[in-house]
């Protein structure tokens, strides 16, 4: 797995990240945008060295928002995905509710949490909970359920419980389908804690970004944006790489691709 | 203890509203191989799903009789066409799947399919992950998976049709060996599979359907296929399967 990491691999991501840059300055240069609408990437690059301090302490709540919130939303979601698949009764009242339960949007919420829970971390790491739960819940049903009939029929000669075929048949058969869901919470988990930081709060990068802006510190603003989206990628590459470790026989597969 | 021989009585399936054998009546001795044959969809092997009480989607019933009077739950063990290796866990782990299935191996588990690797020819592959193997292989693997279980009941589901000539001459050879003194019954597509495996040959025929049993060639099983009279009643069977089409 480590020469995945080679220089080799890193090489086009590089690239585009300084197309992107270039352009951006390329922009500023050509139409005159003025400073307080668009930053230069240098002024954003001094804000994050200069400011780091601030930065720091503000990322670090926001990081324990996601992390806690992606933790609740995982366990949650398996929970569900588990029942669900074990009680037939369970499907026919708790699934139509989840599905409404994605029709009400994440924005409508967030007052409604910090009403109930205060300005804390409480009502972030629900929201950050609240936006995970969903994917991981339905491909984990999902997978669940879809487990080939061939394994469950040996299941069953083998002589298995209901609970044995469960957790050790259709839990490790749908870990691959789950993997997907897990991809798209680890996402989406800095989308439900930044939403929470705007709705109210007096810290994270979701409170820093709209401080900032208040107060025309564009670079600042962009900077805190920076950093949001390096705890995104991080978040994805940790994750997409604990699963990796957890399914080494899927590796060969997710390699050398279909 | 010695392998019970099973009876099958008042059989039924129905496909849709077509009734594909009714009051169907069956006799598997102890310790002998039946196959059994016929065309696509006769109900073949749902008869065998419904022996080993597997799901089924249409409606059917069965009364099925052990000649010791015992259950036959947890004295089964069932092989399917596809092989069923998990991919989440190593050959040798494949090989004792029940007994991990089932709770915590024990040491002795684990030495036991490994023996059971090594009388199929796959010592060597005990840490491999199934993706690494050949169909024949794998198909290998599964048979020790079948082994592990200890069933005095085999019921197999054309095990050996999704490999390719040889590898399935070979497969014979040493399913015949591993499983000798069991009860088998194994559902074919392959007359010549039949023909070296089988002491008993039924074909599932008519409509609804009711079994035909076929007379097998001279000599012990795996019979070789310069076997004389297995050649002369290969082409005796053939007929018999085309005749069962047409009827």
């Amino acid at each position: 797995m480590l020469e995945k990491i080679a220089p080799g691999r890193l090489f086009r991501p590089v690239v585009a990240l300084v197309v992107l840059v270039a352009i951006w300055q390329l922009v500023l240069m050509l139409t005159g945008v003025p400073r307080y609408i668009l930053p230069s990437p240098m002024a954003v690059g001094s804000a994050l060295i200069e400011q780091r301090a601030l930065l720091a302490h503000h990322a670090g709540i926001t990081a324990i928002e996601i992390v806690a919130g992606l933790i609740g939303g995982i366990l949650l979601g398996l929970a569900t995905a588990l029942a669900l698949a074990r009680f037939r009764a369970l499907r026919r009242t708790l699934l139509p509710l989840l599905l409404i339960s994605q029709a009400i949007p994440l924005f409508a919420l967030a007052p409604i949490l910090m009403l109930w829970l205060g300005y804390g971390l409480g009502p972030k790491i629900l929201m950050a909970m609240v936006i995970i739960y969903f994917p991981v819940a339905s491909t984990g049903y999902d997978g669940l359920r879809q487990t080939p009939q061939g394994w469950l029929d040996l299941a069953r000669t083998f002589g298995l419980s209901r609970r044995q075929q469960l957790l050790k048949v259709q839990l490790p058969a749908a870990l691959p389908s789950l993997a997907s869901g897990l991809r798209m919470a680890a996402s989406a988990a800095p989308i439900g804690a930044v939403i929470g930081e705007w709705v109210g709060s007096s810290q994270g990068l979701g409170y820093l970004m709209l401080n900032a802006n208040a107060r025309l510190q564009i670079d600042l603003m962009f900077a805190a944006l920076v950093v949001l989206v390096a705890f995104a990628v991080l978040l994805y590459f940790g994750v997409d790489a604990a699963l990796r470790l957890s399914m080494p026989w899927h590796r060969d597969r997710v390699e050398s691709g279909p | 203890m010695p392998p019970p021989g099973l009876v099958v009585r008042q059989a039924s399936l129905t496909f849709g509203n077509r009734p594909l054998f009714h009051g169907l009546q069956a006799r598997f001795d102890a310790g002998s191989w039946t196959c059994l044959l016929g065309r696509s969809g006769s109900g073949k092997s749902s008869l065998l799903r419904m022996i080993a009480s597997l799901r089924l989607p249409d409606n059917h019933h069965l009364d099925l009789a052990t000649s010791d009077g015992a259950p036959l739950t947890g004295r089964l063990a069932w092989m399917a066409q596809q092989d069923l290796l998990v991919p989440w866990q190593r050959v040798v782990d494949n090989v004792m799947l029940g007994a991990h299935w089932r709770g915590r191996p024990k040491p002795e588990d684990r030495q036991h399919a490994e023996r059971l690797l090594d009388q199929v020819g796959l010592a060597d592959k005990a840490g491999q992950w199934p993706d690494e193997l050949s169909g024949g292989q794998r198909q290998r693997v599964a048979l020790a998976r079948t082994l592990f279980e200890d069933a005095s009941v085999v019921l197999m589901d054309e095990p050996f049709s999704a490999v390719d000539a040889i590898t399935r001459l070979e497969l014979h050879d040493l399913a015949s060996r591993l499983l000798a003194d069991r009860t088998v019954i194994m559902v074919t597509h392959d007359p010549l599979e039949a023909l070296r495996l089988a002491d008993r040959i039924l074909i599932l025929q008519g409509e609804p359907a009711h079994l035909v049993s076929i007379p097998v060639p001279e000599g012990a099983r795996p019979r070789p296929l310069d076997n004389v009279d297995l050649q002369h009643r290969q082409a005796e069977l053939v007929t018999r399967l085309q005749e069962s089409a047409h009827a």
